[in-house]
């Protein structure tokens, strides 16, 4: 209805107008809320889904959805908005380390008392807190960081799921013995670089539990703590044996989904969000994606690091801060979830009480789900249990990953970045 | 606009009082030039310096005194960046003065279709910069970039032109080069047509051949132009941005990082005072090539 009263010069009949007017007099002026979210397809449906949503349980207010480009870029405009006052009512971004490079208690409204909080998974708060008090809320599910591979090559070679390093090294040998290229990676969108040491945390907090503690206090190094510099080691070793695409350094994002959906390559290391990109672009290929941790030296403790879901955010220079309130609360119940749920693909478990995930998710989820179900086989990636985290992880592990750089370089190298942004941070013991 | 705007006040106000004497213009005609010069220039010159002794969080500065500076000078990139920034800035500054000038000999000589080659000329250096890097990164794409696919027509299996660490650099300035060397060639052209004829005739009964006129009559009598090209597209070579961030951002890793682009790269990861300092570093860099090299260049200036 609200959406017709926008428009009545374009109805030529002058009774329709009138009428029109009328209903809208008859309600209160609606508010606009402004929200500003990345420009990733699936995620973006997802968004609309639960403003339409929204505005049918909340007639009064309206939300207008900008969009940026999910890149440093992105995140640059994010930032200076905020630092100059201009940033719309909420919007999207991370949660854990990044979050606490946006000055919190200067910029975001406090939502720690507020009755949403209650729906809200305990073990999620964290990601969202600076200086004891909560500024975010999730967005959709928890995701996973591991491999996308593809069932059919996987099939056709006779190979199994690897569990450990090993076992990963010699599928590779034997994919490209068939022609294909076993590790799909794509250095077009930097941020991909870094999965290979991203996704290994599982591993090296299994190995090391005091590791985040450690990290965090600078008393533990990657380039000193052998576990850790696995990582980056795995990447080096990748690119050495040649198990590479061709074009990894200028293939993007989606050149690696689409490689990885149609087989010309097997196995791409990725955040489990992308199975609802590859949905949404081959969605007669979803089928034939699964998902698998990335693999540690050890076959007995294999399990997944997971990645908090991203959080919507209130600037506090809103001039409409109750609406959003009212906006993040519907989010953060059931019938909000249900609405993410309808058009995306929940990538793992929802952190809201009482959502579950519709009962015929892909496969590439259902292989996902187990590593959530068994006690001890999923910890958080170390973003999520240390503030620090250095900025230039992208270009640091692209270049490993090129192998201009090696992995016990790129380890040093990025040591000497966490430690600016400890000390930006204000962290002590830096 | 309230720049432009009070700039062409006070231009016309010193024109109108010269014509009537010589004397300097009453005090009060600097005023707006240097309120202008003060709040846009001059205070967030200083505001930088201060904060590059910081560091700062935009809503909280603790001093710190030179760390910003030693942090910037151990950046393990930094001496990388400081070399690209100085192989940019001085082959395309050379590439730019010898094409600009041989272009300019050309389009001043009465060459067929004369106003034709002056507009393709200079056409790049209307286009906006960061179309122009857009535009190449794509046509520079090693395998659907249209550049390497008419190279495969020939059967040659072009490179990666932005994605190999060692070509990355060397692409963009050729980019640079083509994209400035039309105002190179502008202003060599109005340098060539401002050398009286009545040189070459005279040297012509000299018996002077072509080449003797060329170096001893146009290059030296070009001087002035060939210093302004040196001096600014050195100068823009040296604090370039633009085209960097939008063909590579720096990449592969940091093998095309400039100085300017290391600066964006602290400021975007929060890191604020750190990027005051390199921008400090980068202002004095740029004074100490840019003032001898104008110092140098006008001591080697002849009269006519």
């Amino acid at each position: 209805m609200l959406k017709h009263t926008r428009t009545p010069v374009l109805v030529a009949s002058t009774a329709i107008a009138i009428g029109l007017a009328s209903i809208g007099s008859a309600l209160a002026d609606p508010v606009t809320l402004s929200f500003l979210f990345g420009n990733d397809p699936t995620r973006l449906a997802g968004a609309q889904e639960v403003v339409k949503a929204f505005e049918v349980a909340n007639p009064d207010i309206k939300v207008e959805l900008e969009t940026r480009t999910l890149d440093a870029t992105g995140d640059n405009l994010v930032k200076t908005r905020l630092a100059t006052g201009e940033m719309t009512d909420m919007f999207f971004w991370n949660s854990g380390a990044l979050f606490q490079t946006l000055n919190p208690d200067h910029t975001l409204v406090d939502l720690t008392d507020e009755p949403f909080e209650a729906n809200i998974i305990d073990s999620y708060k964290p990601v969202v807190t600076a200086k004891g008090r909560i500024y975010g809320a999730p967005w959709g599910t928890a995701m996973g960081g591991g491999v996308i591979y593809n069932k059919p090559v996987f099939k056709k070679l006779g190979l199994s799921v690897p569990k450990s390093w090993a076992e990963f090294m010699a599928n590779n040998e034997k994919i490209k013995a068939a022609g294909i290229a076993p590790v799909i990676q794509t250095f077009g969108t930097d941020w991909t670089a870094q999965i290979f040491v991203l996704a290994d945390f599982y591993n090296v907090i299994s190995a090391d539990p005091s590791f985040a503690a450690d990290y965090t206090a600078n008393k533990a190094k990657y380039a000193t703590t052998p576990v850790a510099l696995q990582g980056f080691q795995h990447q080096e070793d990748v690119f050495k044996a040649g198990f590479l695409n061709k074009d990894f350094a200028s293939a993007t994002l989606e050149d690696g989904l689409r490689m990885v959906a149609n087989g010309e390559g097997a196995q791409y290391p990725q955040l489990s969000f992308a199975i609802g990109d590859i949905k949404e672009t081959y969605p007669d290929k979803i089928n034939d994606i699964g998902y698998f941790a990335l693999p540690g030296e050890d076959a007995q403790h294999n399990g997944l690091t997971v990645w908090m879901p991203d959080a919507i955010y209130i600037a506090n220079t809103s001039p409409h801060i109750a609406e959003a309130k009212k906006f993040v609360a519907f989010l953060e119940s059931v019938p909000g979830c249900d609405a993410l749920s309808r058009v995306g693909l929940p990538a793992g478990p929802y952190l809201v009480k009482g959502c579950t995930l519709p009962s015929n998710v892909a496969p590439a989820v259902a292989d996902l789900l187990p590593y959530f179900q068994k006690e001890g086989a999923t910890a958080p990636a170390l973003e999520f249990l240390s503030p620090v985290k250095g900025p230039l992880m992208p270009q640091i592990t692209t270049e490993v990953g090129s192998g201009t750089r090696s992995g016990l370089e790129g380890a040093k190298l990025y040591d000497d970045d966490v430690h600016k942004q400890a000390q930006q941070l204000g962290l002590p013991g830096w | 606009m309230a720049l432009s705007l009070a700039e062409t006040e006070s231009v016309s106000a010193g024109l109108r009082r010269r014509s009537r004497s010589h004397s300097l213009y009453p005090h009060w005609f600097y005023l707006p030039a240097a309120i202008i010069f003060g709040v846009l220039y001059l205070l967030p010159t200083l505001a930088a310096l201060y904060f590059s002794l910081t560091r700062w969080s935009l809503y909280d500065a603790t001093f710190i005194g030179f760390d910003n500076f030693a942090q910037f000078f151990r950046e393990p990139f930094l001496i990388q960046g400081v070399i690209n920034t100085l192989i940019f800035a001085t082959t395309t500054s050379a590439a730019k003065t010898v094409i600009g000038l041989l272009l300019a000999m050309l389009l001043t000589s009465p060459v067929l279709g004369r106003g034709y080659l002056r507009a393709v000329v200079f056409f790049p250096t209307l286009v906006s910069t960061v179309g122009v890097g857009i535009t190449f990164e794509v046509m520079m794409h090693p395998t659907q970039g249209v550049i390497n696919q008419a190279l495969a027509t020939l059967g040659i299996e072009g490179p990666g032109w932005l994605v190999d660490p060692r070509l990355a650099l060397y692409s963009i300035i050729l980019v640079e080069v083509w994209k400035g060397v039309g105002i190179a060639t502008v202003i060599f052209m109005a340098g060539l047509v401002s050398i009286p004829r009545e040189y070459y005739e005279a040297a012509t009964v000299d018996g002077a051949n072509g080449w003797q006129r060329a170096r001893r009559i146009t290059l030296r009598l070009v001087w002035p132009a060939t210093g302004s090209v040196i001096i600014l597209s050195l100068l823009g070579g040296l604090r370039t941005f633009d085209l960097i961030m939008t063909m590579t951002g720096g990449g592969p890793g940091f093998a095309s990082d400039v100085i300017s682009s290391i600066v964006y790269k602290q400021y975007q990861a929060g890191f604020y005072g750190l990027s005051a300092a390199g921008n400090v570093v980068m202002t004095v860099l740029i004074a100490a090539i840019g003032i001898p090299l104008y110092a140098a260049i006008r001591s080697r200036e002849v009269d006519r």
